[in-house]
């Protein structure tokens, strides 16, 4: 066991975990943070994406004693009550989801790129947004979601 | 997942005595992306996990620097290394290079040294660095020592790392004046995968005279690999269209390469020779315009 202490969308946690905890089931299956979900298991999908000290990383290959002493966001940590975060926003005004497992990793993802790139090209998103998979969206409107709030169209 | 003990030394010297102490009941963890992987598989199953997350704190281990030849911390993150001015300016082969790997995600998270450790033939910086004659600095607690990463490789996933021995750094010694270089990464299928077949070349040019070629694969063979006989036949050669055809045909028998979804045999020994003439040539014509 290890006890850690993290931040996660703003608030201290504290927790006794076992060392092989993934900061994914940390978040699900210990903080009630579901909102992070689990596709492939394998670093790949980008379904579990979540911020670490604001970088993305693959929560499923993150190991939660890695965590101590970061700073965590999760979809949870986006909106401010019921005020939606932009790319929130913009994700439902221009169709960025169908089934929604995906849109949180999404999400994440492209918080992290906003982050760093606020203005970035097409071809800036769809390069950044390569590692996370969706399998309704033909991703044209994550894309056109993406930009929207790039753009300033999307009021929060 | 498998269960261990997860140690978390806060300097380079507990790591290697972690290191000596433990031997090969203990993994070293940076990143994760390959190891978390394999132990999930139950592939690797170490009883210690040394995670080197302090020790990113001394520069040497996470910086790059820039001293005639160019020192790459083995902490350093495949992004660090993409969006380096320093290497985008004197090295544009290897930001080109890691900006082909997996995803921005998977970038963030690996490192220079793990990637190396990690030994899969798959991965797209081996051939690069392998052009560029790289060495790999490797410490234990007995002392330090410099690998030629042409050496370094032994057979899937496995290098010549004892395990009381940590990579601190990768060294790419200054290349050789107006050399030019190319790396491709062949990906039938989508653009975060593993290359079906990857080349880089490097080439100089003494009039019109090529030295010191250096062509190298991944996704070849149980190892990344120099194409020694390919190198030899370009060695001193004028690089005419025939000159280059003859000499990427005989990658044919440096490589073997491993059937799997991404291609037959057969097909990516045939995408290697392809490749390799399109990596000489685009090296020579950057060789030929820093004439």
């Amino acid at each position: 066991m290890k006890s850690i202490q993290l931040r996660v969308n703003g608030q201290s946690v504290e927790r006794d975990i076992p060392d092989n905890t993934l900061l994914i089931d940390l978040l699900r299956n210990g903080l009630d943070l579901t909102g992070t979900k689990e596709g492939c298991s394998v670093g790949v999908c980008g379904a579990c994406t979540v911020l670490l000290d604001g970088q993305p990383v693959s929560s499923c290959l993150t190991l939660a004693v890695t965590a101590n002493g970061c700073a965590v966001t999760t979809i949870e940590g986006l909106s401010e009550g019921h005020r939606l975060h932009p790319l929130q926003k913009a994700f439902i005004d221009y169709g960025g989801f169908q089934c929604g497992i995906c849109t949180p990793g999404q999400i994440m993802s492209a918080k992290a790129l906003l982050d760093e790139n606020p203005r970035p090209s097409k071809d800036e998103i769809q390069n950044w947004m390569m590692g996370n998979l969706c399998r309704c969206t033909g991703y044209y409107k994550i894309i056109e979601s993406i930009q929207a709030v790039a753009d300033g169209k999307v009021a929060s | 997942m498998i269960a261990f003990a997860y140690i978390e030394p806060e300097s380079l010297e507990e790591a290697l005595a972690l290191l000596e102490q433990h031997g090969e009941d203990a993994k070293v963890l940076a990143g994760g992306t390959g190891l978390v992987n394999l132990m999930k598989q139950r592939l690797v199953q170490p009883a210690y996990l040394i995670g080197l997350r302090q020790l990113a704190r001394r520069p040497e281990l996470a910086e790059i620097r820039p001293s005639g030849s160019l020192t790459i911390g083995a902490l350093c993150s495949h992004r660090t290394i993409e969006t380096s001015a320093l290497i985008q300016r004197r090295l544009p082969l290897l930001a080109t290079t890691f900006q082909h790997v997996a995803s921005v995600r998977i970038r963030t998270a690996a490192t220079m040294g793990g990637s190396l450790a990690h030994a899969d033939p798959n991965q797209d910086p081996p051939p690069a660095l392998l052009v560029l004659d790289a060495r790999v600095r490797v410490q234990s607690s007995h002392g330090e020592r410099e690998i030629e990463l042409s050496d370094f490789f032994v057979d899937y996933y496995e290098t010549v790392l004892e395990p009381d021995e940590l990579i601190t750094a990768v060294i790419i010694p200054p290349q050789p004046a107006g050399a030019g270089t190319s790396f491709f990464k062949f990906l039938p299928q989508t653009h975060d995968d593993y290359a079906t077949i990857a080349v880089a070349a490097r080439v100089s040019l003494d009039g019109d005279t090529i030295l010191h070629p250096r062509i190298a694969l991944g996704a070849a063979a149980a190892t990344p690999l120099r194409a020694r006989t390919v190198e030899a036949a370009l060695q001193g050669q004028t690089p005419t269209p025939a000159i280059i055809r003859d000499a990427a045909a005989l990658v044919a028998e440096e490589v073997d390469p491993l059937a799997d979804f991404r291609g037959s045999a057969e097909y990516k020994r045939d995408m290697a020779i392809v490749f390799t003439q399109r990596a000489i040539e685009q090296a020579v014509t950057q060789a030929t315009a820093n004439h």
